[in-house]
Parts: structure tokens; C-alpha cells; sequence
């Protein structure tokens, strides 16, 4: 029976005109895919690839950019008792502020899915204000607010008998308020972002939970940060990177003052490569952060890939 | 003149796999084709490799007699109708099925024209001005095949277009489709993974298995003349039974005789067809509403079987009875006033003249 | 009544208090949600109280700060009537619609690209769109200050518009890889059938299916601009090329006598356009913040 298809009427066949326009077609596909994305490469080879490379070869310089010194600048930081205070400094900035910022937005996240739902959009409207702010220039109000002789905060502070801070006059207060600041500024991010992770959690799970006999802690404990760990860990490492390469809070609040105390990575690489006019050496400071960073954006790719593996 | 023959037609992959392993199939002009088969049997390959979204490994696909193979879609004349409808969300019912000859550049009065023909013949008309969001999965649908209508193509090609609808809608848009074809009579290629939709829409039915063509034919050839095993068991619901056995002859003709001891004998005017089987293992295939409750008849090829109803699923106008003959299991279709029990045994009777004898090695149908 | 009400509760007693725990649980939520709306509302509501006194009232530095004794509109009218501030506005305004402009057809190009046709090498261009995401601007700001040094771009918005992209091509092009992806690829066959070409399928198909996500990125891409800071401050020295931030930041804040009233005046209204558009378009404004980590 399926023979008879084969003897059945066959038509004169004519090859179509322009044979091999299908594959001519593919490969042309191909080419102008190619040629959407070159102004993609370009910015991504010319202004991140090749200024990276031109970074690693100009911290190789003398200061005057003549010679090269090899491992010479790095030597030099090296031996200086402010890099290693700027090295501490942008650890313990950038550790307690990420982790301040996740707690703070994790327990807020989590109050306002538990109000009603028609109210948890006016909130969440205004709890991401910080956020929506340029920090330069929010960063200035915060700077007005530690005035050392109108503070408004001493004088808040004051009404519950609390003494006069120095906010930016000591360094372990300056330290406190450029991490006060920035998780000021991050919290709502990480508030948003782990709102939304919560909603994707289906309610059915929950209620599964519930009937099984979890009480809220447990609900929070075996459903929710399970479904939330890659989002958690993602938005965690991610801060972690801007958060670690911080520079206008820390420009505007302090200006790495008091005596360099304050100062990040990447403030100090601007005082020592651009106001100083070391550009050498300021490439130097600036690459320290890239270890860091690396380390970091292999986890976030990690996960990336691994909550791609999980969807599919 | 809008034939479409494929010939030698072959999909392969990368890493060698071949999704289609080289068809032969000419389909007449205005005739309605369904490529019918399981999920990964090539069917809907074939049918993308015509539409030219899937390119052509090898052999070729010629449409009213011009090979296309090297021809983009958008020059083949072809219509598409897919299974999730692929309406453009942000147009119109009328700017969707406007689209195809916007592009092609005809004239606005043209194009009205055809649109409001086409939803005419639809029933449509009131639902031009919205967006799909707001149509429901029948409508969705008719704009879908409005779509291909208002381009007047030498070929429809449906991918499963009514596996998204729940089931009462398929049966009414079944209806819808075949009552278009009669219409407008554009030569169509059908695929989809359900017998029922491809008995009832066919003027051909081609049942496909991994990747080659298992048989050809009207529907109710294929019912009751299946080649193959695969196609035996693939048409018709419930499938058809099959249960071992081997054919014994003697001076009288061949009886069939199955591993429960079970003794049916075999027409007549089948014994030469068989005879070159006897004393062989085969597959007896039966259809359960081949196999019913004893009443009075006229036929002539009836035999005794006896069963022990495990299930009984009433379904209003008959009831299914599952049972078990040496493992297998069974199903037969009995007259709902025939009284039945779970655990009761019955004797039911097999309608040999419509019994098929397979052999297990070939799987071909003797 | 009272009598049907006194035998139920003889047959059923109440176990638990469902609605009293729910009532802590609101009254948590709503305690903790007030007390951070207070601390993160703070700094923006002392600004704009600042920014209404004047300047006498300011420096007198008696009294609650957070009062307005005489409420004054001088500092608002004093910035917009220097030059030198509306200046700033223009040329934050002229890089960032360049910038917002520049980074949209880059990123729908290279995301229908690689979202829609395979080719060779596209999976590693993906991941490096999503590796230069991760790389901050102030690791590679140094090396840029030579290179637009280099072209004669500093103290110019040209070098500005010049590094920006940076910024907001890489992200904008992930999350359009996402939204492009999610559409069907049913939509581009059934384009390809009814016949249409590729820039017509971007442009008729796939844009304005997609414009949630060029909105958001469209959006993602306005505020990175307008609240750069890093570079600005690194490429630029003279005040009339300086965009906002750091033409507050540097030009308003100078000398011994800080004018606060006129400093925070500005800040607010350079904070404007992007708290504008958050107000009006919250929920696209989100959908970008988030889609970041939801898609990749």
C-alpha cells in the first residue's frame, strides 16, 4: 500500500530558479546577525576589553609614563600603610554594607507581602525612593544631615538624650556613616528584588506547608529561602561587586577624610591616578579590586548558569 | 495546480539522528492530507520542511510541480496554521490577517476585501476591530486560519492547530476546518498526533512511525485494512487488542489457537491467506468492538469468547469491559443492558471476519 | 439568640487564635514598613525643608532643623535664574537622550541577534555581554581617562557620550535578550510565511511585542545616564561641559560657605527627571530593576 504513492502521478519537475538561495539565505542570516551585534563588540572590545588590557599595561608604568617598571607600582602600594588601610577599609564597607543591606531588605520584602495586597503597591512605591535618587546627589542631603554643628540626626539623637555624634569628624563614626549611607541607598534594591523572588514562590506551597504542619518560621525556613536561594545569592554577589567598587557616596560624604581613613579602592585610585596625576600607580590601586571582583562574578556566573540548567 | 510531492524527503540532525528517513508522498491538488503519528515521529519535520522552516537534509519537496527546496518561505505560497495560533498580539484581528499581503504590497482595497471575505466565511466579522488578548481559543483559532484563507496560497499547512482547545471546542472546530476546505478547496497538509482528528478530517491519511511512512490511505481503509501492526493499534479508540497465539490447520481449514487454550476458528475464505503461517507463532488483532456480548445475528464468522471482567467503565451508549487473556490485557465493547460484573465470567463473541492475523517478526498484517 | 449562641459554644470551642496571631503579624509588618519609610523618606524630606530656607535661617544654625520658620522659594529661583545650573541640566539632558538613544539601537540589535539566530561564536558573545555587566565602572576609568585623553575628549559631554554606553549597553542588552526570547519562535515562523524580512520582523514583530522590556531598559538606561558620576567627575573639569551631578557636586559646594539651601534645591531638582519617571512609569521601572535577576 505505500507503494502506490511512489508510482502516482509524478510531475515534470522544474528545478526552481536561484537554486541554493535556502542555504544562500542561512548564511546570509548569519552574516547579518554578524552585523547587528558589531556595535555590540565595539563597545564591548573598545571601551571595556581593550581599556582592561590597557589598564594591566599602563599599571606596569613610571609615573611619568616612560619606563616601564613592571610589578614596581604594586610594590610601592605595597609598603604604604594608607593601601592597606584603603584594602580593610573596602572589605569590612563593602561586607557590612551588603549584609546590612540583604537582612534589612529581606525582613522588609517579607512585611510587605504580608500586608494586603492592594496597600503593597503605595509602599513599595515609596520604600524605593533611595533608591531612585542619584546617590551623588542624595549623598548630599546625608552629608548636610552629619553636619558637625546642625546635624539634624544629633539633634533627633538629642531628643532621646543621646550626645552629639562627630559623624564625618572620627573615623570610626565616618566609617559607620558611609555604611549607614549606602545601605540607605541598596536596601530598597535588594527589598524589590527579594519581593519579587517571594511572589514567584506559588501559593499552593505555602498552603502545602501549612497542612503539613509548618509553622511561619518553618514555612520561611524550608519553603521560602529555598526558592529564594538563587535569587538571594545572585543579588547578594552582584552587590557585593558594585557595593565593593563604591565611589560617590564615599566622594561626596568624606572625600576619603579623616586622614584617608575612609577611603575605598576605588576613591583612592581616583585620588592617586587623576588628582594626583599618578596614573600609573592610580591603575594599580584600581586593578587590586579585579581579584575580588573575579571571584565574585565567577560565583554570580555560576549561578546564573546553574538556575538556567534548573529552569530547562 | 497545486500538488505537492515530496520524494526521497530526508531529515537528518546533527550527530547523525534522522527525524525523516527519506518519504515518498504526492498529494493531489485540493486533496486534505493529515500526517498522523506519535510525538517524534517526523511528522510535523515533514510538514515544516515544506512550510521551508526546517531545511531539507536531503530529496526534494516540489510544490504545483517547482522543486522549492532552496526557496524561502515567503516565496513558496504556503499558509501556516500553528498550534499555538502565533497571532501577532499587538495587531488587530484585521491587521493579523491583513499582514501577509501588506507585506506583499496589495492594494488597501484588496486587502479589505479578502479580509472581510475570509471573516465572512469564518464568522468573524464582528471581531476585526480586537486585539487577540481578547478573543477566546476558538476565535483565536479562526483568525488564525482567516490568516491563511485571505492569502489564497496554493497550500495550507496546519501544525496540530486544535491541541490547544479543550475538548468540545476540537470537535466544533473540526467540523469548522473541513466545512473551510469544502470552501475554499486549497490543497492541505494536517498534522497532528490524534487518530480521531485525522479519520474524520482526511480525504488521505498518512500514519507515520520513526520517520518513515507506515501506510497511506482514505480512513476507512486504514481502519479496516491496517498494513502494518503499528497502524493496526494506532487507528481506531480504543486500540485494538493483541494477543499471541499460533494457527493450527487441519482437513477442516485453520483455527487459531491462543496461549489461555482459547480455540477460534478462522474463515473460510482467509484459509489460503494464511495457510503459508500455519504451525507459526502470529498476533491475533481484534478491535474491541469486534469483540461484544453474544446476541442473535446473521453472521456467519462468529466465535465464542470467554472472559472475567477486571474493569467495567460504563459510558452510556456501550460499556467497555477489560479483561485479561494470559497477561494481556483486553478490552471488548458490550451493549450497556448486557448485565456485566466485576469477577463474573461472560462469554463474549469475536466477529472473526473483521479480526486481523499479524506476524510477529514482520509486524506487517497477513 | 443568646441562648442558640450559648449551646453552639457548648458544642464547639474554639481552639487557637488564628485572628489575633494574624493581627500581630499586621501590626509587625505595618510597625516595621512605617519606621523604614520614616528613615528612608528622611533624607529627601531634610533636603526639600532645606531647600526652602533661606539662607539667614541656615547659617543662625539655632533651633530645630527640621522646621521652616520662613518658608522661601529663593533658592529655586536663584538656580534657575544661573546659568551655569541651567547649563548643567542641558548638557545632562544632551548626553543622556544621546546615551538612551545610542544604547537602545545597539542593545535591539545585538539582543534580536542573539536572541533569534544563531551563529557562530553568538553563545560567547552572550556570556560577555553578561561578564561586562559585572564590571564595574571604577575599575576601568583610569585606562578611559587616557584613552578619551587620547581622542581629545576630555572636558567635553562628547567623551561623556563616548563612555556611557559602558554603563548601559550591556545590562540593557541582557534584559532585552531576555524579553526577546520569551516570545515565540511560532511568531517569527508565521512572519517568515506571511513574508517578512528580517528588519521587518524586528521592526513590525518583534518591537512592539517586546515594548515592555525596550520601556524598562529604555528606562534603565535614562537613570544610569543621568546619575553617572564616576566618569563625569574623572573626564570632566571645566563647568560648562559638566552634567548635573557633578556640577552640583564640585561647583555649588565650594568655599568655606556652604550655600545648603541653594546645594539642596539643586540636588532635588536634578533628581527630578528620574523620580518623575519612576512615578509615572513604577511599574516598567521594576520590571527592568528585577528583570536582571528573574532572566539571567
Amino acid at each position: 500500500m505505500p507503494a502506490d504513492t511512489l508510482t502516482a502521478g509524478r510531475t515534470p519537475a522544474t528545478h526552481a530558479p536561484g537554486s541554493g538561495s535556502l542555504q544562500r539565505f542561512a548564511r546570509r542570516r548569519s552574516t547579518i546577525a554578524f552585523l547587528m551585534t558589531l556595535p555590540l563588540l565595539a563597545v564591548i572590545v573598545g571601551l571595556v576589553a581593550y581599556p582592561a588590557g590597557y589598564g594591566i599595561y599602563l599599571s606596569t608604568l613610571n609615573r611619568t609614563m616612560v619606563r616601564n617598571i613592571g610589578f614596581g607600582n604594586y610594590e610601592i602600594l605595597f609598603d604604604t600603610d594608607t593601601f592597606w588601610s584603603v584594602a580593610w577599609q573596602s572589605c569590612i564597607f563593602a561586607i557590612t554594607a551588603v549584609l546590612l543591606k540583604a537582612l534589612i531588605g529581606f525582613w522588609l520584602a517579607h512585611m510587605l507581602h504580608h500586608i494586603p495586597a492592594k496597600g503593597q503597591r503605595k509602599w513599595r512605591g515609596m520604600l524605593l525612593v533611595p533608591w531612585v535618587i542619584p546617590p551623588a546627589l542624595s549623598t548630599l542631603g546625608w552629608w548636610w544631615m552629619f553636619d558637625p554643628t546642625y546635624s539634624s540626626i544629633n539633634y533627633v539623637l538629642s531628643i532621646f538624650a543621646v550626645p552629639a555624634v562627630p559623624w564625618l569628624g572620627e573615623p570610626i563614626w565616618a566609617r559607620i556613616a558611609v555604611i549607614m549611607v549606602n545601605v540607605w541607598y541598596g536596601a530598597p534594591f535588594f527589598m524589590i528584588m527579594y519581593l519579587a523572588a517571594i511572589k514567584s514562590v506559588p501559593e499552593q506551597l505555602y498552603e502545602a506547608a501549612a497542612i503539613d504542619g509548618a509553622n511561619g518560621w518553618q514555612r520561611l525556613r524550608y519553603v521560602t529561602l529555598p526558592m529564594m536561594a538563587n535569587i538571594i545569592s545572585i543579588t547578594v554577589l552582584f552587590s557585593l561587586i558594585v557595593t565593593f567598587a563604591n565611589y560617590d557616596i564615599v566622594r561626596v560624604l568624606t572625600n576619603g577624610g579623616p586622614r584617608d581613613l575612609t577611603h575605598v579602592f576605588a576613591s583612592y585610585a581616583f585620588q592617586v591616578g587623576i588628582l594626583s596625576g599618578n596614573i600609573p600607580r592610580g591603575a594599580a590601586v584600581s586593578l587590586f579590586m579585579l581579584p575580588i571582583l573575579a571571584v565574585c562574578a565567577f560565583f554570580v556566573l555560576r549561578g546564573v548558569t546553574r538556575r538556567n540548567k534548573e529552569q530547562m | 495546480m497545486a500538488q505537492v510531492s515530496l520524494r526521497k524527503l530526508v531529515k537528518a540532525y546533527e550527530g547523525n539522528v534522522q527525524a525523516v528517513k527519506g518519504i515518498d508522498l504526492e498529494i493531489a491538488d485540493h486533496e486534505f492530507v493529515v500526517l498522523v503519528g506519535p510525538s517524534g515521529c517526523g511528522k510535523s519535520t515533514t510538514l515544516r520542511m515544506i512550510a521551508g522552516l526546517e531545511e531539507i537534509t536531503g530529496g526534494d519537496v516540489a510544490i504545483g510541480g517547482t522543486v522549492v527546496n532552496d526557496i524561502p518561505p515567503r516565496d513558496r505560497d504556503i499558509a501556516m496554521v500553528f498550534q499555538n495560533y502565533a497571532l501577532y498580539p499587538h495587531m488587530s484581528v484585521f491587521e493579523n490577517m491583513a499582514f501577509g499581503l501588506t507585506l506583499r504590497k496589495f492594494p488597501k482595497d484588496e486587502i479589505k476585501r479578502r479580509v472581510d471575505n475570509a471573516a465572512r466565511i469564518l464568522d468573524i466579522v464582528p471581531l476585526l476591530e480586537r486585539k487577540p488578548k481578547a478573543l477566546s481559543g476558538g476565535q483565536r483559532q479562526r483568525v488564525a486560519m482567516g490568516r491563511a484563507i485571505v492569502r489564497d496560497p496554493k497550500v495550507f499547512l496546519f501544525d496540530e492547530p486544535l491541541s490547544n482547545l479543550d475538548a468540545k471546542l476540537r470537535v466544533q472546530m473540526r467540523t469548522e476546518i473541513k466545512k473551510v476546505h469544502q470552501t475554499v478547496r486549497t490543497t492541505t497538509v494536517y498534522v497532528t498526533h490524534d487518530q480521531v482528528e485525522a479519520m474524520t478530517l482526511a480525504d488521505r491519511v498518512v500514519v507515520m512511525n520513526h520517520g518513515v511512512i507506515e501506510q497511506v490511505g482514505p480512513p476507512q481503509e486504514l481502519y479496516h485494512h491496517p498494513a502494518t501492526r503499528f497502524v493496526a493499534g494506532f487507528i481506531g479508540s480504543p486500540a485494538m487488542n493483541f494477543i499471541p497465539g499460533r494457527l493450527e490447520g487441519d482437513a477442516h481449514g485453520l483455527r487459531l489457537v491462543l496461549g489461555s487454550g482459547v480455540i477460534l476458528p478462522v474463515p473460510p475464505e482467509r484459509t489460503a491467506r494464511y495457510a503459508p503461517h500455519a504451525a507459526r507463532p502470529v498476533l491475533l488483532g481484534i478491535r474491541p468492538e469486534h469483540l461484544t456480548d453474544k446476541k442473535p445475528t446473521d453472521k456467519r464468522n462468529i466465535a465464542d469468547f470467554p472472559a472475567t471482567p477486571e474493569v467495567i467503565e460504563p459510558m452510556g451508549m456501550e460499556t467497555l469491559v477489560h479483561f485479561r487473556i494470559d497477561g494481556h490485557e483486553i478490552s471488548a465493547r458490550l451493549d450497556p443492558a448486557c448485565p456485566v460484573a466485576v469477577g463474573e465470567p461472560i462469554t463474549l463473541a469475536a466477529d472473526m471476519d473483521q479480526m486481523h492475523i499479524i506476524d510477529p517478526e514482520t509486524d506487517k498484517v497477513l | 439568640m443568646s441562648v442558640t449562641t450559648a449551646s453552639s459554644a457548648g458544642i464547639y470551642s474554639k481552639a487557637g487564635s488564628l485572628s489575633r496571631e494574624r493581627r500581630w503579624a499586621m501590626w509587625t509588618a505595618y510597625a516595621s514598613l512605617i519606621l523604614a519609610a520614616i528613615i528612608f523618606l528622611a533624607p529627601p524630606v531634610y533636603m526639600f525643608i532645606t531647600s526652602l530656607k533661606s539662607s539667614g535661617e541656615i547659617a543662625n544654625m539655632q533651633g530645630n532643623p527640621w522646621l521652616v520658620r520662613s518658608p522661601t522659594l529663593e533658592n529655586y529661583s536663584a538656580l534657575l535664574g544661573n546659568g551655569m545650573f541651567l547649563r548643567f541640566f542641558v548638557n545632562s539632558a544632551i548626553v543622556t537622550v544621546l546615551v538612551v538613544a545610542i544604547t537602545m539601537v545597539i542593545s535591539v540589535l545585538a539582543a534580536f541577534a542573539l536572541a533569534r539566530m544563531r551563529f557562530f561564536g553568538s553563545q560567547a558573545l552572550a556570556t560577555g555581554v553578561f561578564l561586562t555587566y559585572l564590571v564595574p565602572d571604577t575599575l576601568l576609568f583610569i585606562p578611559l581617562y587616557q584613552i578619551v585623553g587620547g581622542l581629545g575628549l576630555l572636558n567635553s559631554i562628547w567623551g561623556l557620550v563616548l563612555v556611557y554606553p559602558t554603563l548601559t549597553v550591556p545590562f540593557c542588552t541582557w534584559i532585552m535578550i531576555g524579553y526577546f526570547a520569551s516570545i515565540p519562535k511560532e511568531l517569527d515562523e508565521a512572519a517568515l510565511i506571511d513574508g517578512a524580512s528580517w528588519s521587518q520582523m524586528l521592526l513590525k514583530i518583534f518591537v512592539p511585542v517586546a515594548m515592555p522590556g525596550i520601556i524598562a531598559a529604555t528606562i534603565f538606561a535614562f537613570t544610569v545616564s543621568w546619575a553617572a558620576f564616576v566618569y563625569p567627575t574623572a573626564f570632566v573639569t571645566t563647568p560648562d561641559q559638566m552634567p548635573l551631578t557633578i556640577g552640583i557636586v564640585s561647583q555649588l559646594v565650594r568655599a568655606d560657605t556652604f550655600a545648603w539651601g541653594q546645594i539642596m534645591a539643586g540636588a532635588l531638582l536634578a533628581a527630578l527627571p528620574p523620580v518623575v519617571i519612576y512615578a509615572f512609569l513604577m511599574d516598567y521601572y521594576i520590571a527592568g530593576l528585577t528583570a536582571g535577576a528573574t532572566k539571567g
